[in-house]
C-alpha cells in the first residue's frame, strides 16, 4: 500500500533481548526526554495580560461607524439584516428632522439598532453587505457577562465615539494608547 | 517527684516536636501537590497553576479551601463509620510513619539541655517504619469497602494486594542493608553513614529495588493501579467527596514525602553533608539546622524523581505488576540478600 506521507515508520516487531527486558534504559531514556521538556519554551498565551495576534481580516464584535464629523452613517436601509444568515440583526428606521444633520448623515436612520451576538456567527456578511461602510466587524472579541438579554447590542454598545467630541475615548477603542 | 518533673519536660518537649514535625510534613506534602501540578505542566510544556498569588504559590491553599467547602456526601448504602475510618486511618498512618526519622542531630538549648530532633529512637525503627506503612493500606482497603461501589472494592483489592507483593521485596532489599548494618534504629543507620560511606555505595541493586517497591507503596504511578481512573472511574476513592477525599489524596503526598526521607536516611546518609563534617566546621546547633536542612532537599529531590517518574511512565498493567513484584523484584531482592550475606561472611 502507498503511503500517505513519507513519515511512516515500519514498527520494530523483534523479540526483546535482554537489555529490553531491563526496562531501564527504555525508563532512563524516557526520563531523558521528559527533563528535556523542562526547559524548553511554553507555548502558553497568558491569556488576559497576553493576546494572540489577530489577522488584518479577524472578525470580531460589531461595532456602528460615524464619519469624520462625527455623523452616523447608517441609513437603516437593512441590507445588513437581509445579509444575515443567522438573523441577529434588527433595526427600525426613522426621518432626519431639520437640526439633527450634525447627528445623522443621511435623510434617514437607525432609530433603533440591535445586534443578537448570541446569534451572530461572525460571518462578516453584513460588513460587505453595507453601502455606507457602517458597520464593521472589530477585534474585540469573548464579551462576557451574567444574562443573556446583555448580548442583545443595542446602538450604545455598537457605535464608535464621536471623533470630535470623544477623541480621546475614540484613540482608546481603537488601541492606539 | 523528680522523675515525674522529668517526665514532664520531656513530654512537652516531643508534643512541641511532634507538632513541628508533623506541621512541617503537612506543608511540605501541600506544597508537593503544587510540585506536582508545576512539575507534570513543565514537562508537558505547559505553564502549571500561576494565577493564586505569584507564581500560583497560592494554589494548594485555595485547592484546601474549596475542598472544605465542598458537600460532605456518605452514599446511603456506605457503612458510615467505616467510610468515614477510611480516610482518616490513612492520614494517620502516613502521619505515624514519622516518629522515628531522625530529622537531624541534636539541638543544645541556652540551660544545656540538649533536644534530639528525633521523636523515638526506638531500637525497631524500620520495623516500626513497616508495620505503620503496611497498615496504610488498611485506610485504602477500608475506604473501599464501605463505600458499597464495585470500583472502590476492586480497586481497594488492588491495592491490598499490591501492597502485599511489593512489600516482600522491600523487606528483602532492606534485610541486605540492616545485615551491614548490624541495627534497626534508625539513628545508628545514619550516624554509621556519616562515619563511613553512605550505603548506597555498597547496596546499589538494593536501593533500586527499595525505591520501586517505595513507589508501588505509595500507589504511585506506574504502580498507581488503586485510581486508575479509565479502568476504575476513581478507584477507590470514587465515593468521596469534600475533605474525607482531601485527606486520602493527601496521605498520598505525605506518604510520598516519608517514604523519601526514609530513603535518604538508609541510603543517602539522612542528614550527613556529603564530603564535608559539618561538625568541625559549625556549632553544633548550626550543624543541626543545616543537617536538617540537608535532609530536607535530599527528600525533596526524591519527591521531584517520583513526580518525574510518574509524569514519565505509562501505568503497568495488574497482571504486569504482579509479574513484576513476584517474578522480578523479589528473586532479584534475594540474590542481593544473599550476595550480601555471603560477602559478610568471607570479609569476617
Amino acid at each position: 500500500m502507498q503511503a500517505l506521507t513519507n513519515r511512516a515508520q515500519s514498527v520494530d516487531r523483534k523479540p526483546m533481548n535482554f537489555w529490553d527486558k531491563l526496562y531501564l534504559p527504555a525508563v532512563f531514556k524516557g526520563m531523558a526526554i521528559t527533563f528535556g521538556h523542562m526547559f524548553r519554551k511554553k507555548p502558553t498565551i497568558r491569556y488576559p495580560e497576553e493576546t494572540r495576534p489577530f489577522s488584518p481580516v479577524f472578525r470580531g464584535l460589531h461595532v456602528l461607524n460615524r464619519d469624520e464629523e462625527g455623523r452616523e452613517r447608517c441609513t437603516a436601509c437593512g441590507l445588513c439584516a437581509v445579509a444575515c444568515p443567522a438573523e441577529a440583526i434588527t433595526m427600525e428606521a426613522a426621518e432626519r428632522l431639520p437640526g439633527e444633520e450634525g447627528l445623522y448623515r443621511e435623510e434617514k436612520y437607525a432609530a433603533r439598532y440591535e445586534i443578537n451576538m448570541l446569534r451572530c456567527i461572525f460571518c462578516g456578511l453584513c460588513e460587505e453587505a453595507c453601502p455606507k461602510d457602517a458597520v464593521y466587524l472589530s477585534e474585540t472579541f469573548t464579551p462576557s457577562d451574567y444574562a443573556r438579554k446583555t448580548f442583545i447590542y443595542g446602538k450604545n454598545d455598537l457605535l464608535i465615539p464621536d471623533p470630535k467630541t470623544q477623541p480621546a475615548e475614540l484613540a482608546k477603542a481603537k488601541g492606539l494608547n | 517527684m523528680t522523675l515525674l518533673a522529668f517526665d514532664w519536660i520531656i513530654l512537652i518537649e516531643k508534643l512541641i516536636l511532634i507538632a513541628i514535625i508533623i506541621t512541617v510534613s503537612l506543608v511540605v506534602a501541600m506544597y508537593s501537590t503544587y510540585g506536582e501540578r508545576k512539575v507534570a505542566a513543565w514537562m508537558q510544556d505547559r505553564v502549571g497553576p500561576n494565577r493564586a498569588g505569584p507564581f500560583g504559590i497560592l494554589q494548594p491553599l485555595a485547592d484546601g479551601g474549596k475542598l472544605f467547602f465542598k458537600e460532605e456526601i456518605v452514599p446511603n448504602s456506605a457503612n458510615k463509620m467505616l467510610f468515614i475510618l477510611g480516610p482518616a486511618l490513612a492520614m494517620l498512618t502516613a502521619l505515624m510513619t514519622c516518629a522515628v526519622v531522625p530529622w537531624s542531630s541534636s539541638i543544645v538549648l541556652p540551660n544545656g539541655h540538649t533536644v534530639e530532633l528525633q521523636i523515638a529512637d526506638v531500637n525497631i525503627g524500620i520495623l516500626y517504619v513497616f508495620g505503620v506503612v503496611s497498615m496504610g493500606v488498611y485506610g485504602i482497603m477500608i475506604g473501599g469497602w464501605a463505600s458499597n461501589n464495585k470500583f472502590s472494592l476492586m480497586a481497594a483489592m488492588r491495592g491490598a494486594s499490591q501492597v502485599i507483593s511489593y512489600e516482600l521485596a522491600m523487606g528483602i532489599a532492606l534485610i541486605a542493608l540492616l545485615m551491614m548494618s548490624g541495627s534497626l534504629s534508625l539513628k545508628t543507620i545514619v550516624l554509621q553513614q556519616m562515619e563511613g560511606r553512605w550505603n548506597i555505595i555498597y547496596q546499589p541493586l538494593g536501593f533500586l529495588i527499595f525505591f520501586v517497591c517505595a513507589m508501588a507503596e505509595c500507589n504511585r504511578a506506574p504502580f498507581d493501579l488503586p485510581e486508575a481512573e479509565s479502568e476504575l472511574n476513581m478507584g477507590y476513592h470514587q465515593e468521596y467527596s469534600s475533605m474525607k477525599l482531601g485527606l486520602y489524596l493527601f496521605s498520598e503526598y505525605v506518604n510520598m514525602f516519608i517514604s523519601s526521607v526514609i530513603m535518604s536516611c538508609l541510603y543517602f546518609g539522612g542528614y550527613d553533608i556529603p564530603f564535608f563534617d559539618e561538625a568541625k566546621h559549625f556549632s553544633p546547633n548550626t550543624a543541626a539546622i543545616i543537617g536538617f536542612l540537608v535532609l530536607m532537599a535530599k527528600a525533596i529531590i526524591f519527591i521531584f524523581v517520583f513526580m518525574w517518574i510518574r509524569w514519565t511512565l505509562p501505568r503497568f498493567r495488574y497482571d504486569q505488576l504482579m509479574k513484576l513484584g513476584w517474578t522480578v523484584l523479589l528473586p532479584l531482592a534475594t540474590v542481593n540478600m544473599l550476595a550480601t550475606a555471603g560477602f559478610i561472611l568471607w570479609r569476617h
